[in-house]
């Protein structure tokens, strides 16, 4: 097998494991109600990861994604309640900002040559003041648009359902798998992770991919942000605090190198599924403090940071000869 | 007289400079079609420095470049390689974690509905490298492959971008026999297809299994370029590393020294450095290191001192066996070391020459035992006088100096901890020809006053001048010994190719 899936098998593997222990204590557990409510649960911090999954592939990091979903949702909750202006029309015109924004910080990142952990850190200061700026209150959303777009959702055999929002995470997850491995913009990503000075040598037009790597960032968190609005019919400026450093944990657990260069969008939906899973399992226990989800995350965390160090040293000395 | 078409590239009268050197000065290079052309010259000869000119990794100074007949100028290296110059380096300059096929068509990927076509490209990939006798599997990572494989696949995208002119800076320089054979099939093939290629290397059996001409640089300078079935490898290594080969006479004076034995290493090495090897310095003794570059040389100056530390042999001063492990071990049995490459070793740019200066002596003494102001001033002040540096005043940072005066407060540095074997390694190195006189004066006063010294230069004129005694360094060990008439520049690079030849034959 070819070392670079080693640790996304080792992610999918260690997911199976952990729903059969799971189901073997609660049975209930292996039931598509399960499955659907976790894709609906964690449709929000799944498709901001799959952004994540990007810009940590290129070399990157994005700390701005907690508070730019929160920012959405007090847009949209502020705009919906002051104006009349259709939810859809809400929705692009937010898309537009998060997108803009993304971009601004990518495009900051690249020639100003500021590290990313920096230019981001700042977005999210921005982002969530422009929040308090907007409202410093949760404000419900009471259009009939949304409760029609919560009601719909495909029924599964069992009364699992897939809602709207857990469907958009599966759709994203697959236009980002598409993106990552099938276009000449995905394979630039990777290239940038690799190296950005040898990628620009080699003719990688390294400008244009860094802004349009957190310009599609900040696209996904504004979705991201949309679904979470919908998820919990409200707006709050104070929302999705660390949402950011969640996604970061999927992708590093999902088997992407945080130093960027290798790694698969397929394996952050499994990341996503295992931090889903853990708590789901605490929730069937109903005896165990939900802090043990974040015991279990970051152990399962460190094991896999070992886990890269590994099969990088192993990969340095396993080299075919000539 | 070749007709200018015949030539794929031509760099005329090229200049470069930097700051206190002259990198290339009015340097002619001519690359036929489908020639392999050896660039030889020694460290800081101006090899890199004109290929930089030439990919557009540097601008030049003055001087104009040719390719196919219409001048070019490229920008940068993206710009050279559209233009039809590609190069491949030692270091592998692509993608360790995107597959070979990625590799190769980066940028240009076969697309069909606005997606990349991972069959074609693979297919693609496939055939580019059928060419090139290489049957990969090409969907796996660029880094599970060896270097020599990763090196092959660069020349094929260098090849398949530029098409023109292929540079190889150093490509033999980490792979095996095997490998070479290799990658020389490689080069012949892309040769018989018109390609000009430049081939950089310091081993001369490549040069002569590969190239049809050679050009030779030294101190950014043109040497000349000859057939290579014309030259026979004593003549180029005199190129390389001598002036003329008129019988010098070596000076009668240093070959007069006979203090007494002091410095004694048997079977002194280290491995996959510098083979173990003999050696008896007396007081009052340059001993020459002669060698081309790569042969050893700093490595025995490296062993001597402790900085890598010996994992053979024994040394004794006077008759007592003692320990050089570590610098600070040598510091202690009052060794000196002024390293070759002064920029990134020897001095430390933003202190001012006083504290350059007093460096080694204050670390002798050990930083609880602070040396006092005044008696820094006059340390720096005596070796400013003593020396001759050429310094506004003595608090001005050593890195406005020029490389010649650098070159001397680094010599007061050692000087001033007052050592009894002093090692210098290149102490010319890139300094202009009145300062290099004054280096080499100073050398033979530090003799007379009965210091050992171990001088390391690929100057051989320079080593005739001062040395009582040269050790011939080749392939990692010390293959002869020169001493009282025998030390010409004629007999040294004798000692360099005799061996060499032995080697070939």
């Amino acid at each position: 097998m070819k070392q670079k899936y080693l640790p996304l098998t080792a992610t999918i593997l260690i997911f199976l494991l952990s729903y059969a222990l799971c189901v073997a204590q609660y049975p209930n557990m292996l039931s598509t109600r399960v499955i659907g409510n976790l894709l609906t649960d964690n449709a929000f911090l799944g498709i901001a990861a799959v952004g994540m999954t990007f810009v940590i592939l290129s070399g990157g990091i994005d700390l701005s994604v907690g508070a730019v979903i929160a920012f959405t949702g007090v847009f949209l909750a502020v705009v919906l309640e002051q104006s009349s202006i259709h939810p859809l029309a809400a929705f692009a015109l937010v898309l537009a900002i998060t997108t803009l924004f993304g971009a601004l910080m990518g495009a900051i990142i690249h020639h100003l040559e500021m590290p990313a952990f920096i230019v981001t850190l700042a977005g999210m200061f921005l982002a969530r003041g422009m929040a308090f700026v907007l409202s410093i209150d949760s404000i419900p959303i009471k259009h009939p648009f949304y409760a029609t777009l919560k009601g719909l959702y495909f029924k599964l055999p069992g009364g699992g359902r897939i809602t709207l929002i857990g469907g958009l995470m599966l759709l994203v997850f697959a236009v980002g798998i598409l993106i990552a491995h099938r276009t000449r913009f995905g394979t630039n990503v990777y290239a940038l992770g690799g190296g950005t000075a040898t990628a620009k040598l080699m003719g990688v037009p390294v400008a244009s991919t860094t802004v349009r790597i957190y310009a599609l960032s900040g696209l996904l968190a504004g979705l991201s942000g949309i679904v979470f609005s919908l998820y919990t019919s409200a707006g709050y400026s104070l929302a999705a605090v660390g949402v950011e450093l969640d996604a970061i944990t999927a992708v590093v657990i999902g088997g992407t190198l945080l130093t960027g260069g290798s790694g698969f969008v397929a394996g952050t939906l499994v990341g996503i599924f295992i931090q889903g899973l853990i708590q789901t399992y605490i929730t069937f226990d109903g005896t165990l403090s939900s802090w043990w989800t974040k015991i279990l995350i970051g152990l399962l965390l460190f094991a896999f940071i070992l886990l890269q160090k590994g099969i990088i040293r192993l990969s340095r000395n396993g080299r075919q000869p000539a | 007289m070749q007709t200018s078409s015949d030539n794929i590239l031509s760099a005329v009268r090229i200049e470069k400079g930097f700051p206190g050197t002259k990198a290339l000065d009015k340097v002619d290079f001519h690359l036929r079609r489908g020639e392999v052309h050896a660039l030889l010259g020694e460290n800081g000869a101006g090899k890199s420095t004109l290929i930089k000119c030439l990919t557009g990794a540097y601008r030049r100074d003055g001087g104009s470049i040719l390719l196919d007949g219409a001048e070019v100028d490229p920008r940068d290296t993206f710009d050279a390689q559209r233009l039809g110059i590609g190069t491949v380096y030692q270091e592998v300059n692509l993608l360790p974690n995107l597959t070979v096929a990625e590799n190769l068509f980066l940028g240009r990927q076969p697309r069909r509905f606005g997606m990349v076509d991972t069959r074609t490209m693979n297919r693609k990939a496939r055939e580019l490298l059928a060419e090139y006798e290489l049957d990969l599997d090409v969907t796996r990572d660029l880094a599970s492959y060896s270097v020599a494989i990763q090196q092959v696949v660069a020349i094929a995208r260098a090849v398949d971008l530029s098409g023109k002119v292929l540079i190889l800076d150093e490509p033999t320089a980490s792979l095996d026999a095997h490998e070479v054979a290799m990658l020389f099939r490689i080069v012949r093939r892309l040769k018989a297809r018109g390609l000009g290629i430049i081939f950089i290397t310091h081993f001369l059996e490549q040069v002569y299994e590969i190239s049809d001409r050679i050009t030779v640089l030294r101190n950014g300078q043109l040497v000349g370029t000859r057939e290579t079935s014309d030259l026979n490898r004593r003549d180029l290594i005199a190129m390389m590393i001598g002036r003329e080969l008129a019988a010098e006479i070596h000076s009668a004076h240093a070959a007069t020294a006979e203090g007494s034995l002091r410095y004694r290493f048997r079977n002194y090495g280290r491995r996959g450095r510098i083979n173990p090897f003999d050696l008896d310095v007396r007081a009052g003794e340059v001993v020459g290191i002669a060698g081309l570059l790569g042969s050893g040389r700093t490595e025995t100056a490296e062993v001597l001192f402790g900085a890598h530390r010996a994992d053979s042999g024994t040394a004794e001063i006077d008759g007592h066996a003692v320990d050089l492990s570590s610098p600070r071990a040598a510091i202690r049995q009052k060794f000196g070391f002024c390293p070759e490459d002064r920029k990134t070793a020897g001095i430390v740019g933003d202190l001012s020459v006083r504290e350059n200066i007093v460096l080694a002596l204050q670390a002798r003494r050990g930083w609880t035992r602070p040396i006092s102001r005044a008696e820094q001033n006059r340390l720096a002040d005596q070796y400013i006088r003593a020396l001759d540096i050429r310094t506004a005043d003595r608090e001005k940072p050593i890195k406005l100096l020029s490389g010649g005066n650098q070159q001397k407060a680094i010599l007061a540095r050692w000087l001033a901890t007052e050592p009894e074997f002093l090692i210098l390694d290149e102490p010319t190195r890139g300094i202009d020809v009145g300062a290099h006189a004054e280096i080499v004066r100073l050398i033979e006063s530090l003799r007379e006053k009965g210091l050992s010294l171990i001088v390391i230069s690929s100057e051989i004129e320079e080593l005739v001048a001062y040395s009582t005694r040269v050790v011939v360094l080749r392939d990692r060990s010390h293959v002869a010994e020169l001493g009282g008439d025998r030390i010409t520049a004629h007999q040294i690079v004798e000692a360099i190719a005799a061996t060499n030849e032995r080697e070939a034959s």
